[in-house]
């Protein structure tokens, strides 16, 4: 068999084998449900749960959209706030210094806690974006300081000595330099806003019409309507998934014709 | 160019450098060659201006100021390009930072990357060349402003002997053609007595000249003077003038 056989039908195993693992995963889930004659209250077997997804997608997809905006505008606050910081803290010694051990110590105090003081503060939806925008902003920030030292020095020199401004420095050298760092960043962030979002609205709890998915899992909950927990789990998982693989192109779409990390290699 | 009794020693304790005197004259193709750690590419950077020295001064004759900012064109050991750039973005990067026109810069762009070789390579990224095409780029950048003085710190270093022979022979041609000076550090005694008219070698740290050696061999050279007795004979002297320099220091 010549390498490039063996390599499309390796990459066909890759999609097959997880997508027959699912089936069986599935038919055995639906199999005991059936055998055990299980109620809907205990556990519903994936058909009933399909179904729901189907019957009550007005109530759901509703929910998906509210949960999404939250995301993407925690993920964009996210993207500004740590790559602007970052910047900052680039620029002056003395501002990293002082603000860094904050960032930190935002990052480590866990969402959860810091959600029901901040629906004390804020009205619901900017408590929710709040959430979002504090677990998202630090790989970004993260990311984007490392990025911005990481710049090769021997080129730091070259654009002294052509006496590059402070300014061509950051936007011809440090930023492109750091793009692989930041992309990285966003990434992480990305599944992390979706978590903040998720965290905030089970913490919020009250009804709405804004409520967003992970609400509807608390409510579903509350009226031991478990077909639709678990359908909205589901959404839940298919909109991190997409969310990963939308950045993970951004990324290889921004980095493919110079960085190592997009370049596919042979043998 | 001259410079004058010149010291640099770093915060770490490190003496680089200690009465370091040398003088560059216009057109000439001049060799620093020493043992690695010897102070020659520090005493390139204080040249370049990209450090200042603890002591002395570096002096340019016509002014006669010291530290005047000229038009220095430096080649460092690795290519040092920026790879999201293109080659024609990354030989036009000393034209962008002083903000010269798209359409001014395009022909200069082109004719550096013509000088080497390279200009059917103005689209390719930096990844997609060999070590020898990426130091052509690295070449290609010094000289697109024209400058009469390039500073080389060990440019073929990191390259293969065949591809290194190559790029020596270019090397030389380029300085024939376009008359500009040269001040090149290597610690191969090979590589100076085969570029340089003069050699100048040092001692290990704290680096000082210990002595010069001329190589009065005549331009053009070829790979004939690779293999000539002249050759040899020159380079047995810069070599005995090295591992007396080595010898003086220990």
């Amino acid at each position: 068999m010549s390498t490039t056989d063996h390599a499309a039908s390796e990459r066909i195993l890759r999609l097959v084998l997880p997508v027959a693992a699912l089936a069986l995963g599935l038919g055995l889930w639906e199999l005991a449900v059936q055998a055990y004659a299980l109620p809907p209250y205990v556990l519903p077997g994936p058909r009933l749960v399909a179904q729901t997804l189907v019957a009550d997608w007005e109530v759901l997809s509703t929910s998906l959209v509210a949960t999404l905006v939250t995301t993407f505008e925690g993920l964009a606050l996210a993207v500004v706030g740590g790559i602007g910081l970052a910047i900052l803290f680039n620029l002056s010694r003395p501002v990293e210094y002082a603000l860094y051990p904050y960032a930190v110590i935002l990052q480590v105090t866990p969402v959860l806690a810091i959600a029901p003081l901040l629906l004390i503060y804020l009205p619901q939806q900017g408590a929710v974006l709040a959430c979002a925008w504090i677990v998202a902003f630090f790989p970004v920030l993260a990311n984007t300081t490392l990025g911005l030292k990481s710049v090769d020095h021997n080129l730091t020199d070259l654009y002294r000595l052509y006496g590059a401004s402070r300014r061509q420095v950051l936007f011809h050298l440090k930023l492109p330099s750091a793009l692989p760092h930041i992309l990285a960043g966003i990434r992480i962030a990305g599944g992390l806003s979706l978590v903040g979002a998720v965290v905030a609205e089970i913490a919020a709890g009250s009804a709405g019409a804004g409520s967003g998915l992970a609400y509807r899992i608390a409510e579903s909950g509350y009226r031991l309507n478990i077909p639709r927990m678990f359908a909205a789990l589901l959404l839940l998982s298919v909109a991190g998934i997409v969310i990963f693989f939308a950045l993970s192109g951004l990324s290889h779409l921004l980095l493919r014709r110079w960085h190592e990390s997009a370049i596919a290699r042979e043998g | 160019m001259a410079l004058r009794d010149v010291a640099k020693s770093f915060v770490n304790g490190v003496v680089a450098l200690d009465g370091l005197d040398l003088d560059v004259r216009r057109g000439e193709f001049v060799s620093l060659l020493g043992p690695s750690g010897c102070g020659k590419s520090t005493a390139l950077r204080l040249i370049a201006g990209l450090s200042e020295p603890s002591r002395g001064a570096i002096v340019w004759d016509e002014s006669g100021t010291a530290h005047a900012r000229r038009d220095i064109g430096f080649v460092f050991q690795e290519p040092t390009l920026m790879p999201w750039a293109t080659v024609a973005r990354n030989v036009a990067l000393p034209l962008t930072l002083r903000h010269a026109g798209a359409s001014k810069a395009a022909p200069q762009i082109a004719a550096a990357l013509e000088r080497v070789g390279l200009a059917s390579f103005r689209d390719a990224y930096p990844r997609e060349l060999s070590g020898g095409m990426k130091m052509r780029v690295s070449i290609a950048r010094a000289l697109v402003t024209d400058a009469d003085l390039l500073l080389m710190d060990e440019p073929f270093a990191a390259l293969d002997e065949i591809t290194r022979f190559k790029l020596n022979n270019d090397l030389l041609d380029l300085w024939q053609a376009l008359g500009k000076t040269i001040v090149f550090v290597t610690h191969s005694v090979f590589e100076s007595v085969y570029l340089s008219g003069r050699i100048v070698v040092m001692t290990p740290r704290p680096g000082r000249v210990f002595k010069e050696l001329r190589v009065d061999a005549p331009y053009p050279r070829h790979e004939s003077f690779r293999t000539s007795a002249d050759y040899a004979a020159y380079c047995r002297l810069a070599s005995e003038a090295l591992n007396q320099a080595m010898a003086a220091a220990a």
